[in-house]
């Protein structure tokens, strides 16, 4: 059962969707809430394949309804200039079809929604990049924001002190994928393919990417730059810029991020002295197993103690990109 | 998860047109069940996808606007837009949406090849059918289906879950 959100503790997780089958997988594993999307530009994961039409959106909010599960829906790209229509009626439609909330990013369609619908609950996306406490507190203000998710760059003791100075509550990932970009912000795709998640809702989209063999190892490019070469065995990642291995001077290594996924679950109990009240879990593109997996296995770690959710945890390692895990920027480790 | 050689050696034996025939027969019964199965393809329903099992002689592919599948040897050019490559039964898990695809992808325990936009969307829409290949096919069997289908369950449990790198 979706919970109402309390300062003083975290709730049950947020968890991605990526078309119907994996949105019950979601909900049949005990999502306290699903995010989800419109099989278009408005939402940041608009790959081939993926999403929901208005239709299969109303089935999936009485599904999870049915079950007590919220669903909140992504409309979380930057509105095209001339095209804003394209956004307002999906605001619209999942307004009316009934989604607990909104996700946005772009603050001319948080002021449309205001002014259009002021019952609709409203999210700040991380891809509004919200990183400090001035900048949550405004969106607070101007469009009556309930809930803002976190960049994956901040420590957890920077999330304690925004927690403290803003009025909304605080989500954060927890796990999956790893943007260690400045969300909303990043044009490292867009440079390489002319798209990125900010405007057209895909980072590194499978259009602009190839896998080929070369001697032993597999070579990953996009936009017709090499990404990466992977030997026989070892564990591979996305071909996105932000993960990719270059010949960097003399060195050749990751500029930037390894091929790695977040896992910050072990730090759940700091997370929520923090004032998290919102786990949420990354992985809209991955398949309906994926989805059960983690699901399943984080909805037992947060019951369990310290020990058990160690154990727990160490298996969805393999599900994770380069078969490894990072707490990423909540412990700042990085060189 | 690869076929131990004892399962997988007879199969040399098995004619292509055999093997086509026999591929066909289980694709049109799939489309029976699952009619929606190719709609999220969209503009890719019309490119074919090329299934490479590693541990069979054959390498299957699948044209969606066709409705068919042609089968070859498996050190044959197959002429696919997009293909995937891995253990028969992976491949099978992948097809229910047992597996995570990007999770095999990572450990390299499955190749992908050729035009990835393709190959996405034929995940996706294949993630999303619900195919049960136990269920689904065993209907073939006639009056034996219920048995075929829960011995068929069976194996496909201990080979995905119970003893997964067993036959590496």
């Amino acid at each position: 059962m979706a919970r109402c959100c309390s300062r003083s503790r975290v709730h049950g997780a947020d968890l991605p969707r990526r078309n119907p089958s994996a949105f019950r997988a979601a909900v049949d594993a005990g999502a306290d809430a699903v995010y989800c999307g419109f099989r278009d530009e408005t939402n940041a994961r608009n790959f081939p394949g993926l999403n929901f039409s208005r239709e299969e959106l109303g089935e999936a909010i009485a599904y999870a309804h049915c079950h007590g599960s919220k669903v909140l829906v992504a409309l979380n790209t930057f509105m095209r200039a001339g095209a804003e229509e394209i956004w307002y009626e999906g605001a619209r439609e999942a307004s009316r079809l009934g989604a607990d909330a909104l996700i946005l990013a772009d603050m001319g369609l948080m002021a449309y929604v205001t002014e259009n619908l002021p019952e609709q609950r409203l999210h700040v996306s991380v891809q509004a990049s919200a990183s400090n406490a001035d900048a949550i507190s405004f969106l607070v203000d101007a469009f009556g924001a309930k809930r803002v998710v976190l960049p994956r760059t901040l420590t957890i003791d920077d999330i304690a002190r925004i927690s403290k100075a803003v009025t909304c509550e605080i989500e954060v990932f927890v796990f999956g994928g790893l943007c260690v970009m400045a969300e909303g912000r990043c044009a490292l795709s867009s440079y390489a393919t002319g798209k990125s998640p900010n405007m057209n809702g895909v980072c590194s989209p499978a259009s602009h990417v190839r896998y080929r063999r070369e001697d032993n190892e597999m070579v990953s490019e996009l936009g017709g730059y090499t990404i990466n070469r992977f030997g026989n065995d070892e564990p591979a990642g996305y071909p996105t810029l932000c993960k990719g291995r270059f010949d960097i001077g003399e060195a050749c290594g990751y500029a930037f991020e390894d091929p790695v996924s977040l896992d910050v679950m072990s730090e759940i109990d700091a997370l929520r002295a923090a004032g998290v009240s919102a786990l949420k879990i990354e992985g809209r593109q991955r398949g309906k197993a994926y989805v059960a997996e983690v699901v399943s296995t984080l909805k037992a770690a947060l019951d369990a103690d310290p020990e058990r959710r160690a154990v727990l945890l160490s298996r969805l390692r393999g599900l994770s990109e380069g078969q490894k895990t990072t707490s990423g920027a909540y412990e700042k480790k990085w060189r | 998860m690869r076929l131990p050689p004892a399962l997988a050696i007879p199969f040399d034996l098995v004619p292509v047109p055999i093997a086509e025939r026999t591929a066909n027969m289980l694709l049109q019964r799939l489309m029976r069940r699952h009619p929606g199965i190719f709609e999220r393809l969209g503009e890719h329903k019309s490119k074919r996808f090329g299934f490479r099992p590693i541990d069979l002689p054959f390498v299957f592919v699948v044209a969606p606007a066709e409705e068919e599948v042609t089968v070859l040897r498996g050190d044959a050019e197959d002429g696919a837009d997009a293909a995937v490559e891995g253990p028969f039964f992976m491949l099978l898990a992948l097809m229910e949406g047992r597996l995570d695809g990007d999770a095999l992808f990572f450990s390299r325990d499955l190749a992908i090849s050729g035009d990835m936009e393709a190959m996405l969307a034929l995940r996706n829409a294949l993630d999303d059918c619900e195919i049960d290949l136990p269920t689904d096919l065993s209907t073939l069997a006639g009056p034996f289906a219920p048995v075929v289908a829960r011995t068929a369950a069976r194996i496909r449990g201990k080979v995905l879950f119970e003893e997964p790198r067993s036959w590496s």
